[in-house]
């Protein structure tokens, strides 16, 4: 298979309050194939969010590769970078990250603009999908918990990304709700084609996975002060 | 010191290529994204409605008053102007020039005497060939506040503004006759509302020119015979009787039965006439006699009027720039104050693909937004002020103010003030152009 995503020498630093640098991230090597679906767990603070932050172009990391569909971000100027991540990738926040001024189909249309284009019969084919075409005039704070994570899967795969990367995507839901959440998200990513990147600590979520990995085997850092 | 540095060419050459510049921008931003900018600016406004109304709203008041101190000072000085009821120059009592253009104009402040029965013979005689003509007033009482001036038929005759002579809205002008022994009255529009008098209502005039209730009226009895269009000069405010109706009014004292208040004088057409006159008149009058003076031009005296006041204009001016930048400035602050509360809102949107210039663009237009709707509010207060505006002068001067007439503050208020809000809602646009995307979407794990 072709990979979709590819990183080498991925290293991310943050300047510690006493004004020294920790190192979150140190990657040497990572591959992920296209429509593969990945499992990573890791617990709080081993960098799960800078990681998928660093591959979605959101943090720009301080040296390596990480390259999409053969491009590599840290090439390519802010707005193309923009562009590719709107086109290819698409983003499950642990807390959902909704829009509250916009309807529950709006905030599925407005991703799309910044994409391919809104594309509202699929906008609304992802959220009959989802099992929210009853909510499309809903505000965020009318929806529940679920609900909310459901729209969240539509939108990061409203743009038919090549990438779906999930942050935690059940860490707000009971046992029950993420078990279906998790399974939602695998099942629409498989009909989209999209890959899929979750990143979790809970034990029964990645147990859904085929593919299953700890991140601390492919992130080194060792937590330390090294400046 | 800073109006020169403001008037210094490289200075507004480089304002305004800045200003050019950041406008396109914002134009190719807003083409490049026709939907998803406005989109995201309504809703924006829509979450926000409260403090978007209120923002709007002093916007709005800053561009109502701006545009409304433009038009009634330029309205105002036009209809001033125009309120000289076709007269080029008055020969009255010796005193203020002003004062005399006031009482026999404007049939304002008290009349500064009278020209005796002999020198208005003999101006009338003797400088015949100077002028067109020569009306006499007469004046020294009221009805219910309302001053009631003598005067001739030739009166009605003179147009009163250019092309306009004095019509009538109902009944027919006085009858100047012996017969009639003069007690007949045609009376100003605003007179025949305010005081609710038609054809044949009859009236008692009061002495003096302001009313007193408790004073007792004159014997005689004034018959309306004529109602007077509107003019939109202080003529409506004025009840007209025949000069002799006045100067021989019961209670008037006989002695003076052939005085005047004031010889009204439209000099003559052919302008050497006018010229030789005017100056021969004013050299005559000002300069021969001691107890009377001439007005050359009572145009010269209402602008002169105007300058004495041009510095309450100044500051009514300034009052009102102040007031839209203030506004302005409640754009900013407004829109500056949500943008912590919206950090997350473009962390998330450039997380979802949106650029910075996007967010950038976004942020300056929903400033220019917020700035457009406070213009189009500016307009109702800009009737509101205008109406009340023309009420006052109306009631108290007799002017009347065009609502309806296009003035070009009407177009450059609004439109520097939307340029105005674009340009403030730098500022915020420049934080949410440096939001920092991982930073405000959630806590790091």
């Amino acid at each position: 298979m072709v990979p979709l995503l590819e990183i080498s020498k991925l290293t991310k630093n943050y300047r510690s309050p006493g004004g020294g640098l920790q190192r979150v991230l140190d990657v040497p090597e990572f591959t992920l194939e296209a429509g593969r679906q990945l499992a990573l767990r890791g617990v709080s603070g081993t960098g799960k969010t800078t990681f998928l932050n660093c591959i979605a172009g959101i943090s720009r990391p301080d040296s390596g590769v990480v390259s999409i569909n053969g491009v590599n971000i840290a090439d390519i100027s802010e707005s193309r970078r923009d562009q590719l991540r709107a086109s290819n990738i698409g983003y499950i926040f642990q807390t959902f990250n909704l829009l509250q001024g916009y309807t529950c189909l709006d905030n599925v249309l407005l991703g799309m603009r910044f994409g391919c284009g809104a594309d509202r019969v699929f906008a609304l084919k992802l959220l009959d999908r989802v099992g929210l075409s009853a909510r499309l005039g809903y505000w965020p704070s009318q929806l529940s918990v679920g609900q909310q994570q459901r729209v969240a899967v539509a939108r990061a795969l409203a743009n038919r990304p090549k990438l779906v990367l999930a942050d935690e995507p059940t860490g707000n839901l009971d046992p029950k709700n993420a078990a279906e959440a998790v399974q939602l998200i695998r099942e629409v990513c498989e009909e989209n084609e999209a890959a899929l990147l979750l990143v979790s600590h809970d034990q029964d979520v990645l147990n859904q996975f085929d593919h299953c990995r700890d991140l601390g085997e492919i992130n080194l850092a060792d937590q330390k002060v090294v400046v | 010191m800073i109006q020169d540095v403001l008037n210094t060419p490289l200075f507004v050459l480089f304002s305004g290529a800045l200003l050019l510049v950041f406008l396109l921008y914002l134009l190719v931003q807003l083409a490049c994204n026709p939907v998803v900018i406005p989109t995201i600016v309504l809703k924006s406004l829509r979450q926000h409605t409260l403090s978007t109304f209120i923002t709007s709203t002093s916007i709005g008041l800053g561009c109502g008053l701006l545009m409304s101190v433009w038009v009634v000072n330029f309205q105002s000085q036009r209809a001033f102007k125009n309120v000289t009821g076709g007269f080029d120059s008055i020969l009255g009592p010796r005193g203020s020039q002003l004062q005399l253009v006031l009482n026999s104009l404007f049939h304002m402040d008290s009349s500064p005497g009278l020209v005796n029965a002999e020198d208005y013979r003999i101006f009338r005689q003797k400088y015949k060939r100077f002028y067109k003509a020569a009306v006499p007033i007469a004046v020294g009482d009221n009805y219910n506040g309302y001053r009631i001036v003598g005067t001739t038929h030739d009166l009605f005759g003179v147009e009163h503004s250019p092309g306009q002579v004095y019509g009538l809205a109902a009944g027919e002008f006085f009858i100047q006759n012996e017969k009639q022994w003069n007690k007949e009255a045609v009376i100003g529009n605003t007179v025949a509302s305010k005081l609710d008098l038609q054809v044949n209502s009859k009236f008692q005039p009061y002495h003096g020119l302001n009313f007193d209730p408790n004073q007792e009226p004159h014997k005689d009895k004034y018959t309306v015979t004529g109602i007077l269009k509107p003019t939109g000069t202080p003529a409506d405010r004025v009840i007209w009787i025949p000069i002799e109706g006045l100067q021989q009014m019961d209670g008037h004292d006989i002695k003076y039965s052939g005085d005047v208040s004031a010889i009204l004088i439209q000099m003559s057409e052919d302008t050497t006439a006018r010229g030789f006159g005017m100056n021969s008149l004013d050299s005559i009058y000002n300069k021969g006699t001691d107890h009377l003076t001439f007005v050359k031009s009572t145009e010269d005296v209402v602008a002169r009027l105007f300058d004495q006041f041009a510095w309450a204009e100044t500051i009514l001016r300034w009052v009102a720039y102040l007031v839209a930048v203030v506004a302005a400035g409640g754009v900013l602050a407004s829109i500056y104050n949500s943008m912590n509360e919206r950090r997350r809102e473009f962390a998330i949107l450039r997380a979802l693909g949106a650029g910075r210039n996007l967010v950038f663009s976004v942020i300056a237009m929903e400033s220019a937004v917020i700035a457009t709707i406070g213009s189009v509010i500016g307009f109702v207060f800009y009737a509101l002020i205008m109406i009340a505006a023309e009420t006052v002068l109306r009631r108290e001067i007799g002017v009347t103010l065009q609502l309806d007439e296009f003035h070009q503050i009407m177009l450059i208020a609004p439109l520097g003030l939307i340029v105005l809000g674009a340009v403030v809602g730098i500022i915020p646009a420049l934080k949410a152009y440096s939001t920092d995307v991982a930073g405000n979407l959630i806590p790091q794990s």
